[in-house]
């Protein structure tokens, strides 16, 4: 384990291993046991792509059921109420707990982080590792529930219908899982904080990281804040559920608005969490297939942090309509606007990042200009949501799910495109650039012909988490059905082409896409050790020591970037 | 299917909202489309500049290097980040003044109670009536005060834009003012929009708006049993139809059986008991009178007025077997003289 006392010189000096981290061991112990963090990447990778197809499989069902509008007076309905509640509480539990929180920077940003640091590895590998069998042990819990009383609240779990006698005791069951998954949060965030102030390479000063460690930084320092009041909160349920002691539930003496505080104090934070990691990686994809500095550096960085700040003193948007104050209201509303102009500013900058650079339409590159339109939808329409007057009519409406939808799906179109990105350094292959391209226009047109027509219903007001609706609604739940099932298709064509890449793919080239960040600079995939030498940091965004070389199909630095030795 | 695509144009209100229906809609729409308005244009500015730069700086072998190199400009970065906010604070100040109001009702408003349940809504007017559906006069500032039997719901109404959570343990207000009456067959839509559990999306009820004039008439008759005398009541229960026919100042009176039936929708009992004879939430109404329930406990009941009152009352006391302890007390939501009508309405349903 590297350790803190002596940050300035890890011993790349000994000889290393020079076999890729894929093939230095064999077995399925070597990967169980590992502590390289590239492999603890690709087993999140593995484990949150399994959990998002299940996740998936949900939305269908939901979105299935909602093809017809009278299913409550259908006689003996396939899907029946108590069935449809617990598949959309599902879809969103595991779409947001096991799923989105940590998957760009569980994931992703365990492979690449240490590896653009010019580490061998994060500070705490075994802690790592720790935090991954923690989200295992999290997510197998949640799953358990199933079969003891599948809950069906909601993925918000409010009091008092969570707490209440005749809840199901599947919540307990979930509530632990989702306070684990909690635990796994700190530690992966705890963990890169530390390997982010430790262990950079000298002379790698903070304004050389690239922007995608700022944006898991920032998110870290959220990750670390916000999910031990989360878990306080679970552990207040199970205890007010198991005991019967009154904190939420008004039958024993509690206060149901104030489990929306406390719930809201983290999630809305959370939803941060999900979205600076994708900005981050969108600073990365725009400017190395711009082939272009990234614009404004300091303003992206900083925005960063003042996005995880600002997130924290705005939780009370949620419960506009909640018996809260008016005063509270306005004052939360107010605040809510101070979040909107840093996520403003990230988009202006990508742009002018794009501006006169020489742009290269590939995969990464697609998924991260679907990104500007979602998140632009998705960001413009929380606007009217943080306007008092307007998210009274629209709240709890499909409006809201809309809204949400066109963020995090956001964040999920940015986790495909980076996954297209670092997929030759993660397995040293190529995917077929054709099917790439074509799964990600499927999946553009289908999320968007899924979830626009919602935004009309909802402000119409189709209420959300209805099982049945009136007839008025239904043209725009069977468009928005139609979309998912494009949606779905695309992901079909998606994982064709990525498994397919890893027998038949091309071999990558070290720098396919000619980025100067450090990842880059090594083989594909990285040997164990993650450089055969001492990387030297650099400008990651400046591109003029990069040439194309057609005979390697990649970028070749003229001047070299890891020195012997 | 075919007949809700028809019924595509049937909102009457606007492309992105529904009709218009109390006196804050047109300002809550107005706010609306000015923010749709900015977003649009922002919209179209964002998408506009990535479309042109995609096709125009298009790498291709000719073109392989950027023809510009800045890293940043303060003055720019500073522009887009202020002229924004500038918007935004006016969204703020203009969504802060419609929302004041909408929260604060006039003084005299009309004041309706409301009770919300799993999953059932109940109207009370000044009068003692109670109805399911929400009947207002128009041209009135109407305020309701809410509370809930058991978890949290929320009132709203898509044409009035109000919404408020219904909270168990406090109450709750909103208010409106509807100025038109509605037509005959277009009431208003109610829904309850705070998940729920199962019958969440069966909580949506209608908003009928009377002419001012007409609201006094229909209250007085909406519930026939409300300030019958005593006297009157015993002699309605002795022999119903007979003093139907003599009385008939008591507009809408039935036999007791009837009104249980009715009851029995209205109050909620149908989203859990059957009378089908299938099992649901509760054990079915089918044959019950004079059945014998094996309980929870081990020891057993007969079905007669004393266990039906006490189980709508306390449900809990006596649990019949298999089923969970699940149903809201009605205790101090139902009147007596209901009691006696669902029990009516119960015997008519005895075993074969
Ligand atoms: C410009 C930035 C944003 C603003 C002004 C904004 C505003 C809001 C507001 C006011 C609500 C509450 C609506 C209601 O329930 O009535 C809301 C809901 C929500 N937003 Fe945003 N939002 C923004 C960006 C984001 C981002 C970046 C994410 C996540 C990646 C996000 C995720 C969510 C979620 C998950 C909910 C609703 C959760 C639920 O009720 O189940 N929002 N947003
Ligand atoms: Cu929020």
């Amino acid at each position: 384990m590297s350790t803190l006392n002596a940050p300035a010189a890890p011993a790349y000096a000994t000889a290393v291993d020079t076999r890729n981290y894929l093939k230095a061991s064999y077995g399925p112990v070597s990967w169980l046991l590992t502590l390289d963090h590239k492999r603890i990447g690709v087993m999140y990778l593995v484990g949150i792509s399994v959990m998002f197809l299940l996740g998936g499989i949900f939305a269908l069902l939901v979105r299935t059921t909602l093809l017809f509008a009278n299913n409550a007076e259908a006689v003996d309905p396939l899907i029946t109420a108590e069935l449809y509640n617990r598949f959309f509480t599902l879809h969103g539990a595991i779409m947001v707990f096991i799923v989105i929180i940590p998957g760009i920077p569980a994931a992703l940003g365990n492979f690449v982080l240490p590896i653009m640091l010019g580490a061998k590895d994060v500070a705490f590998p075994r802690v790592n590792l720790l935090s991954f069998y923690m989200w295992m042990l999290g997510t197998a819990l949640a799953l358990a529930s199933l079969f003891f009383g599948a809950v069906d609240t909601g993925w918000t779990f409010y009091t008092p219908y969570s707490t209440s006698e005749n809840s199901p005791s599947g919540m307990i069951l979930v509530v632990t899982g989702a306070f684990i998954l909690g635990f796994s949060s700190v530690f992966t965030g705890l963990n890169f904080i530390v390997t982010i102030h430790q262990l950079r390479r000298p002379g790698q000063t903070w304004f050389r990281l690239p922007l995608f460690l700022w944006a898991i930084y920032s998110t870290a320092v959220i990750q670390i804040l916000a999910t031990p009041v989360l878990g306080i909160t679970l552990l207040l349920l199970i205890v007010e559920k198991t005991m019967k002691m009154g904190f939420f539930n008004p039958a024993y003496g509690g206060d149901p608005v104030l489990f929306q505080h406390f719930f809201w104090f983290y999630s809305h934070p959370a939803v941060y969490i999900m979205i600076l990691p994708a900005m981050g990686v969108m600073s990365e994809i725009i400017s190395v297939f711009s082939r272009k500095h990234i614009f404004g550096y300091r303003f992206i960085a900083w925005s960063s942090v003042a996005i995880a700040l600002f997130g924290f003193i705005v939780w009370g948007h949620h419960m506009f309509t909640s018996g809260q104050s008016a005063l509270m209201n306005t004052i939360f509303s107010a605040l809510t606007f101070s979040v909107a102009v840093p996520s403003a500013i990230k988009v202006f900058n990508w742009l002018a990042t794009m501006y006169k650079g020489s742009i290269a339409l590939q995969t990464p590159m697609l998924y991260a200009l679907w990104f500007i339109w979602i998140f632009g939808i998705g960001g413009l329409t929380g606007l009217f949501l943080g306007t008092l007057a307007t998210d009274i009519h629209l709240h709890d409406t499909y409006f809201v799910v809309a809204h949400f939808h066109y963020v995090m799906a956001g964040t999920i179109f940015v986790l495909f495109g980076a996954i297209h990105y670092w997929w030759p350094k993660m397995f040293g292959r190529m995917y077929d650039e054709r099917q790439g391209a074509i799964a990600s226009i499927l999946l553009f047109i289908g999320f968007n012909l899924t979830f626009l027509p919602q935004f009309v219903m909802g402000s119409q007001g189709m209420p959300r988490r209805y099982y049945s609706y009136d007839e008025v609604y239904q043209v725009y739940h069977v468009l928005s059905s139609v979309g998912s099932y494009v949606m779905a298709a695309g992901l079909l064509v998606m994982g064709y082409c990525l498994f397919t890449s890893l027998k038949r793919g091309a071999k990558a080239p070290d720098n396919p896409w000619g980025s100067n960040s450090l990842e880059w600079h090594t083989t594909s995939p990285p040997p164990l050790e993650n450089f055969n030498g001492t990387p030297v940091a650099d400008d990651p965004y400046d591109y003029h020591n990069l040439e194309w070389d057609p005979q390697i199909q990649g970028f070749r630095s003229k001047k070299p970037m890891v020195t012997s030795g | 299917m075919s007949r809700a695509f028809t019924t595509l144009a049937q909102f009457d209100g606007t492309f992105m909202m529904p009709k218009q229906g109390s006196t804050v809609s047109a300002s809550v729409d107005s706010l609306f489309y000015f923010i749709f308005v900015i977003c649009a244009v922002f919209f179209a500015l964002i998408v506009g500049l990535m479309v042109w730069f995609m096709v125009v700086y298009r790498r291709t072998p000719q073109r392989m290097d950027p023809t510009s190199n800045v890293t940043h400009n303060t003055r720019l970065e500073l522009l887009w980040s202020v002229f924004p906010s500038l918007l935004l604070v006016l969204m703020f100040v203009w969504g802060f003044r419609v929302f004041v109001d909408m929260r604060v009702p006039p003084e005299d408003a009309y004041v309706i109670n409301v009770n919300a349940q799993q999953w059932s809504w109940a109207f009370t007017y000044p009068n003692g009536t109670e109805t399911e559906d929400l009947t207002v006069p128009a041209g009135v500032p109407i305020k309701l005060v809410m509370q809930s039997a058991d978890v949290l719901h929320s009132l709203y109404i898509p044409n009035f834009r109000v919404k408020q959570d219904v909270v168990p343990g406090r109450y709750t207000m909103v208010w409106f003012e509807a100025p038109e009456p509605t037509p005959e067959n277009k009431p208003h839509r109610l829904f309850c929009t705070e998940y729920c559990g199962k019958d969440h999306s069966n909580m949506n009820r209608n908003v009928i708006v009377l002419p001012k004039e007409d609201f006094p008439e229909w209250l007085e008759n909406a519930d026939p049993l409300i300030g019958m005398t005593p006297e009157h009541y015993q002699e309605y229960v002795a022999d119903p139809q007979a003093f139907i026919t003599a009385h008939p100042e008591y507009v809408g009176l039935m036999p007791p059986a009837v009104m249980g039936e009715r009851l029995y929708t209205k109050k909620g009992c149908v989203s859990c008991h059957t009378v089908d004879g299938k099992a649901n939430t509760g054990p079915t109404f089918q044959g019950i009178w004079g059945r014998t329930e094996e309980l929870a406990d081990g020891s057993s009941v007969k079905v007669d007025e004393n266990y039906v009152r006490e189980s709508i009352l306390n449900p809990g006391a006596k649990l019949v077997k298999g089923y969970g302890n699940v149903m809201t007390p009605y205790q101090g939501r139902i009147k007596d003289r209901e009691i006696d009508m669902l029990i009516a309405y119960l015997r008519t349903l005895a075993s074969k």
